[in-house]
């Protein structure tokens, strides 16, 4: 009976950490499969242990050269969104203006369009312009669709700054100049980190609309899809398994470093007060 | 245009009375806007436009396309392909529920439960999204491969004679069936369900649940009454934002179905990039497109949050 209550009170953590293992099996499997030594072409099944994969990541032709595009373009289109959906954010939330609406909705949709779609017509316009695709058409998309992400981002962290302490900075005789560096910015500087964060991800991982509007350039997930085909090699687990290493510990370092910040802060405040 | 008179002549003596601070930043917004805007415009909204006008022309490739206003495409387009367009909904419709029934759990687990866990547990969510998701899905093959312990154990308890009598596996196999699609695609948009829910769930006052209480109201009626339809703008959130990407979405299909499975997504892609049939492949997307906003407008309409988006 006790048992049973246990169960009935700890339900939803049951299920909620079951969601978890869900989420994270297919990474385990990743984890797992790169230390594999396959027998033929496909990585599906296990055969043998072996580091091989992980001595040498770039010894599969095409593998890492995609990946440096991936990074490039990922790093371009962050910046790209970064910079002109923080200047849309600040704009719709801090100024009342016309069309308002319509700009809204505009920023809306992109995120609401399935990918087939946009990547289908920003494919037309670029056959119809004579575009040549490649790095450029595919940076050119990925602005595109992160820049709603990044403004969705931004605009959460300022609408919730109080503008009176910029009045207050320009009280103090700071110029507008002066007032956006040393007190917006910083203020909205999360907001705009998770809107930059979010893009590179996205970019970075994007396959259907980059596949649209690729021609030959290969990204890496351009990359993983072809070798779904053709035989997957071993060292895309290893890639996939260094990327989410990376990603956890980018993570913890950066809550380890703003947990110390805090507690540096609490030290001063309590020191003055 | 305008921008010819926005800037100020270089050379113009100052004004004799200085405008009041507030008008100074009258221009500043639209210039703000202007880079961002445009480039939605160029590359978001007009693509749209120029897929609509393609979807009425007629010819061939090689002779070039002419806007003939010829609708049969349409008509055409659906009348072929909507098994396509029936399967993606359901397939979407049925991982969405799948989501909300599994992201429930977790992101109350997060936001009420988790204590000094509770940053972990966000990291372990999010952090799948920096490993490729071609890779994760890829990784479904080995899981829910022919002889592999998934497909055992559902053999072993006789779960797989009821999903192939349904009709979503078939015989022995969950590999290239509608099961493995669906599994793929709520597993690949479950993040995306999960972070709405917690953050509309964690807005949720504490107190509201121990007042719940105090009134004599037992667990499962607070969930009822207080907690869920105070999450109910996460939830609205959450099922659009896995619902309209599942519902054009080709990649699971492709990795872990068969040609039964495929999706409207998977036509389009074939149409654009392998049969090089533009108006039809344009016709089919904006079919879709329609098709979502009506639904969408729909349940928004429904279930009563118009304000939400």
């Amino acid at each position: 009976m006790t048992f049973v209550n246990w169960l009935k009170r700890n339900l939803v953590v049951i299920a909620g950490l079951l969601t978890l293992a869900y989420l994270l099996l297919p990474n385990v499997i990743v984890t797992i499969f790169s230390f594999n030594k396959p027998n033929g072409r496909f990585n599906y099944e296990w055969q043998q242990f072996s580091t091989d994969a992980w001595k040498d990541p770039c010894g599969v032709s095409g593998l890492c050269g995609s990946l440096s595009i991936s990074l490039q373009i990922a790093l371009w289109a962050t910046l790209g969104a970064t910079a002109l959906g923080t200047a849309i954010a600040f704009a719709l939330v801090r100024y009342r203006f016309r069309a308002r609406g319509a700009i809204n909705s505009l920023i809306f949709l992109p995120m609401a369009m399935p990918e087939v779609v946009m990547a289908a017509s920003l494919l037309t316009l670029f056959l119809n312009m004579g575009a040549r695709l490649g790095f450029w058409t595919i940076l050119i998309a990925h602005i595109m669709f992160c820049l709603s992400f990044v403004v969705t981002a931004v605009k959460a962290r300022v609408m919730s700054m109080d503008p009176r302490l910029e009045q207050a900075a320009q009280d103090l005789y700071a110029g507008p100049f002066q007032t956006f560096v040393r007190v917006t910015l910083p203020i909205a500087a999360p907001g705009i980190a998770a809107g930059a964060l979010l893009a590179f991800a996205l970019s970075f991982d994007d396959f259907i609309i980059t596949n649209f509007n690729a021609g030959s350039t290969v990204t890496f997930p351009m990359f993983v899809w072809g070798s779904a085909q053709r035989g997957t090699p071993v060292q895309i687990n290893v890639i996939g398994t260094a990327m989410f290493v990376i990603a956890v510990l980018f993570v913890l370092a950066s809550m380890v470093v703003g947990n110390r910040r805090n507690r540096r802060k609490a030290c001063s405040t309590s020191v003055y007060s | 245009m305008s921008t010819l008179t926005e800037a100020p002549p270089p050379l113009s003596p100052p004004a004799p009375e200085r405008k009041p601070p507030r008008k100074r930043g009258r221009w500043t917004p639209y210039w703000l806007l202007l880079p961002g805007i445009l480039w939605l415009v160029v590359f978001f909204a007009a693509p749209m436009v120029y897929q609509a006008s393609t979807s009425v022309q007629t010819g061939s490739l090689e002779e070039g396309y002419k806007v003939t206003w010829h609708f049969v495409t349409y008509w055409d387009a659906v009348s072929e392909y909507w098994p396509q367009f029936l399967r993606s909904v359901a397939y979407a419709a049925s991982a969405t529920v799948l989501c909300l029934l599994l992201g429930y759990p977790l992101a109350y687990l997060i936001a009420f439960r988790a204590g000094r866990w509770r940053n972990l547990i966000m990291i372990l969510v999010i952090a799948p999204f920096f490993t490729s998701f071609l890779i994760r899905t890829l990784a479904w093959k080995t899981i829910l491969a022919d002889g592999g312990p998934v497909v055992g154990v559902l053999n072993t308890l006789h779960v797989l004679d009821v999903t192939s009598w349904l009709g979503w596996t078939a015989g022995d196999r969950v590999l290239a069936t509608p099961l493995a699609v669906v599994c793929g695609l709520t597993y690949n948009f479950l993040p995306f369900m999960i972070l709405p829910l917690y953050t509309s769930l964690e807005r949720i006052d504490g107190r509201l649940h121990e007042a719940a209480g105090d009134l004599y109201a037992r667990p499962s009626t607070v969930f009822r009454k207080v907690t869920f339809p105070l999450s109910m703008p996460g939830v609205v959130s959450g099922t659009l934002l896995t619902f309209i990407p599942a519902t054009g979405d080709y990649v699971n299909a492709s990795l872990l179905g068969s040609a039964d499975t495929g999706m409207i997504g998977n036509v389009i892609q074939s149409q654009f990039l392998r049969v090089l049939d533009y108006p039809t492949a344009a016709a089919l997307s904006f079919v879709l497109m329609a098709a979502i906003l009506a639904m969408v407008t729909f349940y928004i309409r429904k279930s009563g949050t118009e304000d939400l988006v």
